[in-house]
């Protein structure tokens, strides 16, 4: 733990930062549990009480923004207080955008609940948000202890993710092709799949600048990304790409 | 890292300093430094207030002198041009060199030294003459005009190169007191380059001037540094931060960190820079 500032309001300024960070966080982690579950369990009331939610999200960006602005305009913070409330920053935007995701999951569930369930890519994609959950979750808890190898950790798990999505937009694609009925419901879930892949890039992202924040510098090896779903082409019974 | 290579720049082999990160045994063109102190210790009287300071200054850059109050930052200033040979009791030990050339040593002729070692100091301290005279001063007891013309073109020039001539030029006559705290400040630093010194030390140069004052001053520093090796003491981290390429950081006497500004205003190494600078109780 680092010594207080002289300026006692100053650290009660922060203080106050990280209280929002972990006040958005739980936020945007119970949107998470409330899309899966309207996605499992069909429940449309549900999603539309996901989508209604994400304005307090938004609010919330709004005033980190703030608070940090104001932060940087009455203390000038140097080295790793400057770091603190740029991390801050862009970790609410971050939040915000899961947040974004989570919402159009439920929008898009309110569609889907009209089509037939296509498969088992419900599973797959329950599997996909049980893992951007725990990363989430995971992140947020190395946010407030500052713990780099914690935010590394979760930094390395996003390929898991990333090699869902692959898969399982491979397995969406093939049902395409067999079946053109359930084109728009399984567009809808190649959509839900990369809103999921996207959380867990975000999450990722956070777990970044907690290393920025402690460091001042982004991590030194590369992040392994596996998400071959841009590079992926089907091949049709006579060995040629559709 | 941008190097401006200057007709001092010399092949050496990295001296692997810490703040510096560069790989052990690589050969880069770095500049000679334009002063160099080693193992500097200043007493006054019994009470020692520097203990083994060991720093380069390189030649056109700006440094900053960072530190509390009392942490020896002004006393290292004035080892660079003997003001402390002004202060009754005190004693310098140690090895202050200026391109290589001993400042201590015996022979050095220190009225001409402090010619090619500038000082801008905390109070606007203009001489009781007009604005003209404060700045030809200096190049008139050096000899540096042959004739009134020369002494003339001296003066605009400096205070051209100060950023005060657009203001002052209808007025040269009046009295250096006439003028603003800011613009003094400037006819100073005007005086201090009219006699072409190497070296400018500025003591807080800006503690006394306004936001508008102490920007133009920032601003010439900038300018100035482009001609001249310029040594900061500075208690605005802002100021340090925006104003220098190197820092150093004194405390207690002793220098605890110096490297590149970004580096020690971004990710200092020492627990005690990093309270320092962040405002934190060390």
């Amino acid at each position: 733990m680092e010594s207080e500032h002289i300026v006692k309001s100053f650290d009660k300024d922060l203080r106050s930062l990280d209280n929002s960070i972990a006040e958005m966080g739980g936020l945007v982690e119970m949107q998470l549990v409330r899309t899966f579950e309207s996605l499992a369990k069909r429940d449309v009331d549900l999603a539309y009480e996901v989508v209604a939610k994400d304005k307090q999200i938004d609010e919330m960006e709004t005033d980190i923004h703030m608070c940090a602005v104001r932060l940087l305009g009455l203390r000038q913070p140097i080295a790793s207080d400057l770091r603190e409330v740029i991390a801050a920053f862009q970790t609410a935007s971050e939040l915000e955008r899961i947040g974004d995701y989570a919402r159009n999951i439920a929008k898009r569930t309110t569609a889907l609940i009209k089509l037939p369930p296509v498969g088992t890519a419900a599973h797959s994609i329950a599997r996909m948000g049980g893992v951007v959950q725990s990363m989430i979750k995971g992140v947020l808890d190395a946010y407030q202890a500052r713990d780099t190898s914690l935010a590394d950790d979760i930094r390395k798990r996003d390929q898991e993710v990333d090699q869902l999505h692959t898969s399982l937009f491979r397995e969406l694609l093939t049902y395409m092709m067999e079946d053109p009925h359930i084109i728009t419901a399984c567009t809808h879930l190649l959509f839900i799949s990369k809103n999921v892949e996207r959380m867990g890039d975000h999450a990722t992202n956070i777990a970044e600048h907690i290393h920025m924040i402690v460091f001042g510098h982004d991590p030194e090896s590369e992040r392994p990304k596996e998400d071959q779903s841009s590079f992926t082409v089907v091949e049709a019974s006579d060995g040629k790409p559709v | 890292m941008a190097l401006n290579i200057s007709e001092s720049a010399v092949t050496v082999e990295s001296q692997n300093r810490r703040s510096e990160k560069r790989p052990v045994g690589e050969v880069m063109l770095v500049r000679r430094p334009k002063i160099t102190a080693s193992n500097i210790n200043v007493y006054y009287g019994n009470k020692q207030a520097l203990f083994d300071i060991n720093l380069d200054i390189h030649e056109r850059q700006v440094t900053a002198l960072i530190g509390p109050s009392g942490c020896g930052k002004t006393t290292f200033l004035r080892c660079i041009n003997r003001m402390n040979d002004l202060i009754p009791g005190c004693r310098v030990k140690g090895d202050l060199a200026i391109n290589g050339e001993d400042v201590y040593a015996k022979g050095v002729d220190v009225v001409c030294l402090r010619a090619r070692v500038g000082m801008v100091f905390q109070k606007p301290n203009p001489f009781p003459k007009s604005i003209f005279d404060n700045v030809a001063y200096g190049a008139r007891i050096h000899g540096l005009a042959s004739n009134g013309t020369d002494l003339e073109e001296i003066v605009v020039k400096s205070l051209e190169r100060a950023g005060l001539f657009a203001e002052v030029k209808d007025r040269l006559l009046e009295p250096g007191t006439s003028l603003s705290g800011g613009q003094q400040q400037r006819l100073c630093i005007a005086r201090a380059i009219a006699i072409e010194p190497e070296i400018i030390l500025m003591d807080e140069p800006c503690s006394a001037l306004d936001p508008i004052a102490t920007a133009r001053i920032e601003e010439l520093i900038d300018e100035l540094s482009q001609n001249y090796t310029i040594i900061i003491v500075t208690h605005s981290m802002q100021q340090a931060a925006r104003v220098s390429q190197r820092t150093a950081f004194f405390h207690l006497g002793y220098l605890v960190e110096d490297g590149e500004t970004e580096v020690i205003f971004s990710t200092p190494e020492d627990e005690r820079t990093k309270a320092y600078i962040t405002g934190r109780i060390g």
